[in-house]
């Protein structure tokens, strides 16, 4: 028997489960157009491959990402491309982004495949490899790319492998009909991630509400040393911090990530998508949908096409249009609405639910909290909602961040179970969005005012070394005039004791004297410069300046490739960030030593002609 | 199709605070009767003529305030304040004197300060207080007797009559002074057995008082049961009480014994509830454990050493006063940290 942990806080919405796994997995069909995001995931979007009126074949792949996070996209079926452009997408915020529509020709035909019997014989990053160009990202949450989660940096060993079979929020089945029908691929799924990460454990985690699946998977998981933990229903035992806690007693750090305390989750769906690229040769190009509700008549779980759009889908549940008063992606807790049923099912798509006014009826009006510490009760993160609402609401945002707003999960529990009725995972969501525009613009002025502070710094120091030369320079006006002053002194005191000839020569001696000072003078002039002193011809600095320029250029190339590197690094999560961190700023130094090098001997070249100028007429 | 629009979480199962409302007065009813059964006709009459001054008042408030004064009305927090007066009072308190209780309660402790959840006083113990400052001859002199309502206790008419007389005439069935009271004053000069021989101190409890306590302290497991409140605040001021007893009261020719302390006077009611008012108490777990326990050690203090035989509206009062600074140390440690944010000074993340 696996040892359990409990989670403080949780609470036990209606599941509303039974209504949409009364049927098995159907499969949906290929719609007449399949609208495919270029971002489908967290990182960067996707680049087409292909462009207006390609063919393309099933599983071929249309879009990839060439830098930066990401994992390519697939044509679902064998087409033309129809169009590529902005189409709405799921998003809270019910935006439009580019997409490439497919118009499928019927005929399904796949491209080549390159099933893999024995993966063992590979090296890991070349399976790694595979997982990557098959596009898998996670399919329970936020879509991490699957391959770069699975390359924990090398001092953070992964020695529990978790997957999550949780699936607690309300009305969701896929994740359940998927274990229940498809339990080997699950764990044939998790085999291969567990080969690459080498775990001591591997255990999943099934809420007690799936005895279905949970025997499904201790059947195809037996001779193996697979765990299966049933867990007890609560919601949001299936958020990944919870489930960790529940199955191993420890916390993911604040701020952190699960393999900081050695643990990895996966969902069971990405399992199933990491079997299909390792064993089939198939990229992720379907996915297990829950389409339910009550406006629907035949609800259930569909295998759809990624690119799918909902409005097809619900017709094949059969929707009824004047029942539906609400339609949302997700679960009820966590989910969003939609604004149009045109938006496409993307990788991360779990659920779709068509609720009805009754189902799901408006909450009551806004009424004052009145400090009843029920939402503190349900809150899993331990955190105090009420003390948060009341700062989210007086804009207090440093208290509310003190109070550890950004640990709030926005998983809804506090708002399920407020009395007054106060939504207050909207008032986390807008105190979140606002201190992250504040650090964003803070950020901003901070760049702006060290940039600012530099150039004022620069100019400061032109402007000292210019006062510098003028004084020099001054100096040694001053020194030759008192040379020639005390001169014409002499030549007047020895004038005396001479007759009128030898006064004359005297004279003469004085204007030969008064021209060797200023000549002097001239040469004097640039004395600050040693080798212009000594070498009054430019002639020789000319190679200089085209050397520091090339000084420049090479170590602004550097500087590009680092910064490349560093960015990769970034996105991919690599361990050797601090080390190209530090490799980008010494190239910085450089790049602006050779730029300061370079407008130093620029600056030297440029006044020397005036000064040449002016001694010219005196020679 | 145009979908209707709406933030996560789409499903909500909350019990709307009209509802937790009528829990606590249900809760509360079983106490309420056997205050009837024991003391006569008194507290029935007050809890009625109360919760009927609290609504008006508070209509009357809202409607100054302009606010929606049906939607409010209908939290029925208003009536529990009302209820929660004319449990505590006098049996024969006038009803002026009620009502000027309720009306402050309602108006100045609770409206004034912005209405629900705005308060940081316990509205209802303000009232008491109040009167209990104001009028203190009508507030220790109307104590009915204990007397089973079947026996000798005065009537619903002479109940009635008396609280509604402007002179008011002792009915028999009138007592002068609550059982602690009693014990308090008497101990001074006399022995605790001595002391017990007085008719209001029965089989050596408060006599009708234990039944009264114990039916509140069912009501308040109820509430528990029903998580409506948690069992920090009344588990606390009765461990700050016990506590204090225990540790000074231990000889009874000196002190109240621990069973007075615990069965006469509002200790179970003040306990479950009037300390568990959420919008005058402590937020967190560890918050509600000191502010209970404060409620508990002032309790005992005040019977003790203070002025006034019954002290739960001061002990109340006091900590409501003491409530901002514990919140403010005593959050919660969240979910992956070490410890907790105490107070608000300094950004940094633990
Ligand atoms: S549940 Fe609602 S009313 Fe109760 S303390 Fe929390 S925010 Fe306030
Ligand atoms: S939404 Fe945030 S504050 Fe509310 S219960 Fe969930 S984690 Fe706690």
């Amino acid at each position: 028997m696996t040892q359990l942990w409990d989670f403080s806080g949780g609470v036990h919405p209606a599941e509303h489960k039974q209504l949409s796994t009364g049927r098995p997995i159907r499969t949906a069909g290929i719609p007449s157009q399949l609208v495919l995001p270029l971002q489908q995931h967290i990182g960067e979007p996707a680049e087409p491959l292909v462009s207006l009126g390609d063919h393309v074949l099933k599983g071929q792949k249309i879009a990839d990402v060439s830098h930066g996070m990401g994992v390519p996209v697939h044509a679902p079926t064998s087409g033309i491309v129809a169009s590529i452009g902005d189409y709405p997408v799921p998003h809270p915020s019910g935006m439009a982004d580019k997409c490439i529509v497919l118009k499928p020709d019927g005929k399904d035909e796949w491209c080549e495949r390159y099933p893999l019997s024995d993966y063992r014989k590979l090296d890991r990053n070349e399976v790694l490899g595979i997982i990557h160009s098959a596009g898998v990202a996670g399919m329970g949450g936020a879509g991490f790319p699957t391959d770069i989660k699975l390359k924990p940096s090398r001092d953070r060993k992964v020695d529990t492998l978790i997957l999550n079979g949780a699936e607690c929020e309300p009305y969701i089945t896929a994740d359940d009909m998927t274990m229940r029908e498809r339990a080997d691929k699950v764990v044939d799924g998790l085999k291969v991630m567990a080969w690459i990460l080498r775990p001591e454990r591997c255990v999943i985690g099934i809420e007690d509400n799936k005895p279905e699946a949970a025997a499904a998977l201790r059947e195809a998981t037996q001779g193996t040393k697979i765990e299966i933990a049933v867990i007890p229903t609560k919601y949001p035992s299936g958020g990944e911090k919870q489930l960790i806690r529940i199955l191993t007693g420890m916390e993911v750090p604040s701020g952190g990530i699960p393999a900081d305390i050695g643990v990895m989750c996966q969902n069971v769906g990405t399992a199933v998508a990491v079997a299909q690229a390792v064993f089939e040769g198939t990229p992720l190009i379907r996915r297990v949908v829950t389409l339910t509700g009550a406006a629907l008549e035949t609800p259930g779980n569909f295998d759809v096409l990624l690119g799918t759009p909902v409005q097809y889908l619900l017709d094949q549940a059969g929707l009824q249009p004047d029942d539906v008063s609400r339609l949302i992606l997700g679960g009820p807790m966590m989910g969003y609405t939609l604004t149009t049923t045109a938006v496409p099912v993307i990788k991360t798509s779990n659920c779709i639910i068509a609720a009805t006014a009754s189902e799901l009826p408006a909450p009551p009006p806004e009424q004052a909290c009145i400090r009843c510490g029920q939402c503190a009760e349900a809150c899993p993160m331990e955190l105090l909602p009420q003390q948060l609402f009341w700062y989210a609401k007086a804009e207090e945002f440093e208290k509310a961040e003190h109070l550890n707003l950004f640990d709030c999960i926005e998983c809804g529990a506090c708002s399920y179970v407020c009395p007054s009725s106060i939504p207050l995972v909207q008032y986390y969501r807008y105190a979140k969005g606002e201190i992250r525009l504040q650090r964003a613009e803070q950020l901003k002025a901070d760049r702006a005012r060290e940039r600012f502070e530099a150039r004022q710094q620069r100019l400061e120091r032109e402007q000292l070394e210019k006062d510098q030369r003028r004084k020099e320079r001054a100096k040694a006006a001053a020194e030759a005039q008192a040379k020639k002053k005390a001169d014409a002194e002499k030549a007047a005191a020895n004038g005396e004791a001479v007759d009128e000839r030898g006064a004359r020569s005297a004279l003469v001696e004085q204007a030969l004297a008064r021209k060797k000072a200023s000549t002097n003078a001239a040469r004097i002039q640039p004395a600050d410069k040693p080798e212009a002193a000594t070498l009054p011809e430019p002639a020789p600095e000319e190679p200089d300046i085209e050397a520091l320029e090339k000084q420049l250029t090479q170590a602004q190339t550097k500087l590009e490739t680092m910064q490349a590197m560093l960015e990769d690094a970034k996105a991919q999560q690599a361990d050797n960030l601090d080390k190209l961190e530090r490799a980008v700023a010494k190239n910085h130094d450089r790049v602006k030593r050779a730029q300061d090098a370079l407008t130093e001997a620029r600056r030297m070249l440029a006044p020397q002609p005036e000064a040449r100028s002016e001694t010219q007429p005196i020679k | 199709m145009a979908f209707v629009q709406q933030s996560s979480p789409h499903a909500h199962n909350a019990r709307p605070t009209s509802k937790v409302m009528l829990w606590v007065i249900l809760a509360a009813l079983p106490g309420l009767l056997a205050q009837t059964l024991f003391f006569g006709w008194g507290n029935l009459i007050n809890v009625v003529w109360c919760i009927a001054i609290a609504l008006a008042s508070e209509a009357a408030i809202l409607k100054l305030r302009s606010k929606p004064v049906a939607f409010f009305l209908r939290d029925n927090t208003a009536a529990v304040t009302g209820l929660l007066l004319g449990l505590s009072l006098p049996q024969f308190a006038p009803w002026w004197v009620s009502a000027v209780a309720v009306v402050s309660a309602i108006v100045v402790a609770k409206q004034l300060y912005g209405g629900l959840g705005s308060n940081p006083f316990n509205p209802a113990m303000v009232g008491y207080a109040l009167v209990l400052i104001s009028f203190p001859v009508a507030m220790t002199t109307n104590w009915a007797e204990p007397a089973l309502l079947w026996g000798n206790a005065p009537g619903f008419g002479d109940t009635l009559t008396a609280i509604a007389s402007g002179q008011q005439t002792a009915v028999d069935g009138w007592t002068m002074a609550t059982p602690l009271d009693e014990y308090k004053h008497k101990i001074a000069t006399h022995t605790a057995a001595e002391v017990l021989v007085h008719p209001t101190f029965g089989e050596g409890f408060a006599r009708g008082w234990e039944w009264v306590n114990a039916a509140f302290l069912a009501g308040g497991i109820l509430l528990i049961c029903l998580r409506i409140i948690t069992w920090h605040i009344p588990v606390a001021v009765l461990g700050g009480l016990v506590a204090m007893s225990l540790a000074f009261g231990s000889n009874a020719d000196q002190y109240a014994p621990l069973s007075l302390h615990l069965l006469a006077g509002g200790t179970m009611l003040g306990a479950f509830f009037i300390a568990t008012d959420p919008v005058s108490a402590a937020t967190s777990h560890q918050g509600k454990l000191i502010y209970g326990a404060g409620i508990g050690v002032l309790i005992y203090l005040i019977r003790s050493w203070g002025n006034y035989p019954d002290a739960v509206a001061f002990s109340v009062l006091l900590m409501n006063f003491a409530v901002p600074f514990i919140d403010h140390y005593t959050p919660p440690r969240t979910y992956g940290h070490h410890k907790a944010h105490r107070g608000l000074s300094g950004r940094g993340r633990s």
